[in-house]
């Protein structure tokens, strides 16, 4: 009788099971405890953004509680949507990006097309190099290409510098070379099999990647388009390198360079100006949030 | 519907020879399977008939032409891949129909087309889902159907089973069978799987190392294998081979499988290998239904001895016992009732007017 | 018969040697149209990417005029300068300490959503990730509103435990301390979202194996998480030490180099020198200095990636 109570030992297994679900839960509120902690440091500035924006040119200036809103007004948005200065580099900016897109789509997806399935001479060697071109980052090219630009105006007497088209040429070497990465990865993960059924259906190299590659590879491209149109919303070194005028400007240098003046900060506007600006890419990311983070892992996950 | 001929086809990877030089004549209308173990260079073959590898050296002929440079589209065939390669982004009924619409078809000719197919297949319900919604059964059913709504002159499958569970797969060789009783399209059929190619062949070719090691109807393949490859890859469990010599003993010929162990052959049998007495490195080839359980009265030709049993395993309607002759494993089936017992000894017979005989070093059977 | 057979001898030897020019005419075609449709991108590549590269290098070699040639004239120029080499160091304490930081702060974050259930990892992800989706000359600059001298949100949130007032730009500690900061604010969402993949692609037996073998909760991450997501740090880390070090939008905005140069790196540098300063081969020759360290870690990036590709 006696061994088989110290045989049970019931009590400390109890314990055990007991401290393990308990060990969960407090690791669960630790960690709600510092998402919570991290949430607030990353939402801090959007949120004092939109705090600043929403008060008046008094209330900034003045020495209340500057976390809240007191008397909340619209005036900062009904300013700058209503100054043609700020709308004229709204539009820039919405035209550059959305040409750069275009373009960027019509050259990478035919070449990652052609890199992922025509295997020909040399097209090892060049998606290597696409991915080496998306590491050379714009703070190492502005220079040479701003004096590129201008020696091509002064031979050609064709002025692209100032001119808010140029970015469009300048751009896509920001989005092309990972969207053509991003999109050969994609490409390569379809099935051999299925380009096979499509050449016994029928269909020519250029009908397999119009009806059968674009489509079932359309997660990949949405996902491309997101990062080609985020890069060129966001892009700010070479708008401020190749572009003065203020109706050349697109929206980033734009409000920087126009809503301060010397050392006078209009903060109202330019807080309301940065989250006009901000709008776009966050609108795009808060419907398609899982294509965007698909893009984002994309490129060091595939291929 | 057409004919289809190779003739000394070779294909080669670089340095490597997938396929070394292949002679086939498939009839209108028949069904061949093409069978090997994986690399044998079935796949490679049945991809050159379509087209999707070029071939090294030889002819290919459908329906009489020679479709060496013919591209895959104009050659006629229609394919049923491993995977399905089914269109995620299509219908059922959009990639039945696909090849029809590139070919610009008149919509109601395609409708009836797809329609008459699904019949066929009883995929009617499933027309308008999209492939994800369908279980592995269905998918190869619409794979089939987009191949039967181009009515094209030969059938290409490759390894279409090999994807499905046990069962369905059984379900799946049937209405494969039934398809082609209907259409009547000349298909060749490739699988790893012998039984796949047993059942549905009208004829099986056995390759090897890129070679054709045999092509017959199931019952020759099974009853009269051309080389040991052939016999040991058809039929399961797989035939017995024994090292044995033949012994000439006052007028009768023995085979001679163990300094203990010896057989007479049946007149028949002796006939045939009477020249063969002096040949040294000789194989027993016996399958396991001819090694049984030694019955009470005695037949010619099926000798009795005792075996010690290694291992049993109990099937149900037989049970299957293992002994070792010689340092060769043997296999035979016996009845369930026949008392085997692992460990144990049992008094087993073998069937001698079904042996084989086999040369050791060529592999050819005698 | 014997015609019959010799006849067809004859058009399969034909129909040999016409197959031989027909596949190479189609090879020729297939690799002609690949060729074409890469055409765009080999020729942005070429002119837009690496003529320009080069041609930096040429820049480099010129007087300020641009009408001589003066071989090393600019980096000679440069050693001697005492911001040349501010620049320097505070391009490598700003890129290094900005990576760890990001790094560790992703790191922490991803086993943080890791561990709260499947249905609500969506939501604080999409929170997270915020940072990273704000264009940064947009949060920058609400970043330069929270450190205002005289309004700063931040020093009045501090005022009431006593602390402060923090000259958050003002002074050339304090500012290099707000440029990092702002860099991991924008950069750690990043380090997040890749390691939560990596985590998620980390299959549960492996875990389950080691809990069976009696593993901690620390021997787990030690011993399973960090060996199976080891190349995904990696490339992560050596991405973000690219990024960051050819940083631009968050020092200009935030501090454009100042206080007195203390902030530059070598993109507002260059900037700074070849753009506002009109002396474009110093401004090329000072952004060439951040060739070296881009080479390196395209270098060990590359290996990585052929390496997976080589295992696959």
């Amino acid at each position: 009788m006696s061994t088989m109570t110290i045989d049970k030992s019931g009590p400390t297994r109890k314990v055990k099971y007991g401290s393990m679900s308990r060990d969960r839960t407090w690791a669960l509120r630790w960690s709600y405890f510092f998402l919570t902690l991290f949430a607030i440091f990353s939402l801090t500035p959007p949120f004092y953004m939109l705090i600043t924006s929403l008060k008046g040119s008094a209330e900034i200036s003045a020495a209340t509680n500057p976390w809240w809103v007191h008397q909340p007004t619209l005036e900062n948005y009904v300013q700058l949507l209503t100054s043609n200065q700020f709308l004229r580099f709204f539009w820039n900016s919405a035209w550059v990006s959305i040409i750069v897109v275009t373009v960027t789509m019509l050259i990478s997806v035919p070449a990652a097309f052609a890199l992922a399935r025509m295997k020909f001479w040399g097209s090892a060697t060049l998606a290597t190099g696409v991915f080496l071109t998306y590491l050379i980052p714009d703070s190492l090219l502005f220079i040479p290409l701003f004096k590129m630009f201008a020696v091509f105006g002064d031979l050609t007497g064709i002025q692209l510098v100032n001119r808010w088209y140029v970015l469009l040429f300048i751009y896509p070497t920001l989005t092309v070379p990972f969207c053509t990465w991003i999109m050969i990865g994609y490409f390569a993960s379809i099935p051999k099999e299925l380009d096979e059924a499509a050449i016994i259906d029928g269909a020519s190299w250029f009908q397999t990647l119009t009806r059968i590659f674009i489509p079932v590879a359309l997660p990949g491209l949405i996902a491309a388009t997101i990062f080609a149109f985020t890069v060129s919303w966001a892009q700010f070194l070479y708008p401020l390198v190749f572009t003065t005028s203020t109706d050349q400007l697109v929206l980033p240098v734009g409000i920087i360079t126009t809503l301060i003046k010397g050392d006078v900060f209009n903060w109202g506007q330019i807080m309301t100006g940065a989250l006009l600006g901000a709008a776009p890419p966050l609108i795009i990311y808060a419907f398609l949030m899982d294509y965007y983070i698909a893009g984002l892992t994309a490129g060091a996950t595939k291929g | 519907m057409a004919d289809v001929s190779l003739r000394k086809v070779v294909k080669r990877y670089d340095e490597v020879e997938a396929v070394r030089g292949i002679d086939l004549d498939i009839a209108d209308h028949e069904f061949v399977v093409l069978v090997g173990p994986s690399g044998c260079g079935k796949s490679t073959t049945l991809r050159m008939i379509a087209g999707l590898e070029d071939i090294s050296d030889g002819d290919i002929m459908i329906g009489g032409d020679v479709v060496n440079d013919v591209p895959p589209k104009d050659r006629d065939i229609a394919m049923v891949f491993q995977n399905y390669a089914l269109y995620p982004h299509m219908t059922v009924a959009e990639n039945m129909s696909f090849g029809l619409r590139l070919k610009h078809y008149p919509k109601a000719e395609i409708k009836s087309r797809v329609t008459e197919a699904a019949r066929m297949l009883d995929i009617t319900d499933l027309i308008d889902r999209k492939p994800k919604q369908l279980s592995g059964g269905q998918r190869q059913r619409v794979a089939m159907g987009r191949a039967i709504v181009r009515n094209p002159k030969v059938f290409l499958f490759d390894e279409p089973l090999s994807n499905l569970d046990a069962k369905l797969r059984v379900q799946m060789r049937i209405e494969i069978k039934k398809v082609h009783q209907k259409v009547r399209t000349t298909t060749v059929y490739v699988t790893h799987d012998q039984v796949e190619a047993m059942t549905l062949a009208d004829r099986v070719v056995v390759m090897n190392h890129g070679r054709i090691e045999q092509i017959g109807t199931p019952n020759e393949l099974y009853h009269k294998p051309a080389t040991k490859f052939v016999a040991s890859f058809i039929g399961s469990p797989a035939m017995n081979f024994v090292p044995c010599r033949l012994e000439d003993a006052a007028g009768k010929l023995n085979v001679r499988l163990t300094d203990r162990l010896a057989f007479t052959l049946p007149p028949a049998r002796a006939a045939r290998y009477q020249a063969l007495s002096r040949t040294d490195k000789l194989l027993l080839g016996i399958r396991p239904e001819h090694v049984m359980e030694a019955r009470p009265h005695a037949e010619p030709g099926v000798e009795p001895f005792d075996a010690m049993l290694d291992v049993t395993e109990p099937m149900g309607m037989e049970t299957l016992v293992y002994f070792t002759l010689e340092g060769s494993q043997v296999c035979g089936r016996v009845s369930p009732n026949a008392g085997a017992q692992d460990g144990s000894p049992l008094r087993l017979a073998v069937d001698l007017n079904n042996m084989h005989l086999l040369n050791e070093v060529t592999g050819a059977v005698l | 018969m014997v015609d019959v057979a010799f006849q067809s001898n004859r058009t399969a030897a034909a129909q040999a040697a016409r197959r031989r020019v027909g596949l190479r005419n189609a090879l020729r075609r297939k690799s002609m149209s690949a060729f074409l449709m890469t055409l765009p991108l080999i020729l942005l590549i070429a002119v837009l990417v690496i003529y320009p590269a080069l041609y930096s290098v040429h820049l480099a070699t010129l007087n300020k005029a641009m009408t001589k040639f003066v071989g090393f004239g600019n980096f000679e120029f440069l050693f001697k300068r005492d911001t040349f080499w501010l620049v320097v160091k505070q391009s490598c304490i700003f890129a290094i300490s900005a990576v760890i930081f990001k790094a560790l702060i992703g790191f922490i974050v991803a086993h943080f959503v890791h561990n709260v259930p499947a249905n609500k990892q969506r939501k604080w992800r999409g929170m997270l990730l915020v940072p990273w989706v704000i264009p940064p000359a947009m949060s920058t600059l609400a970043w330069l509103w929270l450190f205002d001298p005289s309004y700063s949100a931040f020093n009045y949130t501090l005022s009431f435990f006593g602390i402060g007032p923090i000259p958050w730009t003002g002074d050339a500690m304090w500012a290099r301390f707000s440029v990092i900061l702002v860099n991991v604010w924008y950069g750690a969402p990043f380090f997040m979202i890749m390691y939560l993949a990596a985590l998620k692609s980390v299959p549960e037996q492996l875990y389950e194996a080691a809990a069976i073998d009696g593993a901690n909760w620390w021997q787990r991450i030690w011993y399973v998480t960090l060996p199976m997501m080891r190349n995904i740090i990696a490339i992560t880390t050596l991405f973000s030490l690219i990024v960051t070090f050819a940083n631009f939008d968050i020092v200009r905005i935030l501090t454009a180099g100042g206080p007195l140069d203390h902030t530059h790196i070598f993109a507002t540098w260059a900037f700074r020198v070849g753009i506002e300063g009109s002396d474009i081969p110093l401004g090329a020759s000072v952004s060439l200095f951040m060739v070296p360290i881009l080479a390196v870690a395209a270098i060990f990036i590359l290996r990585d990636i052929t390496k997976r590709g080589n295992e696959s």
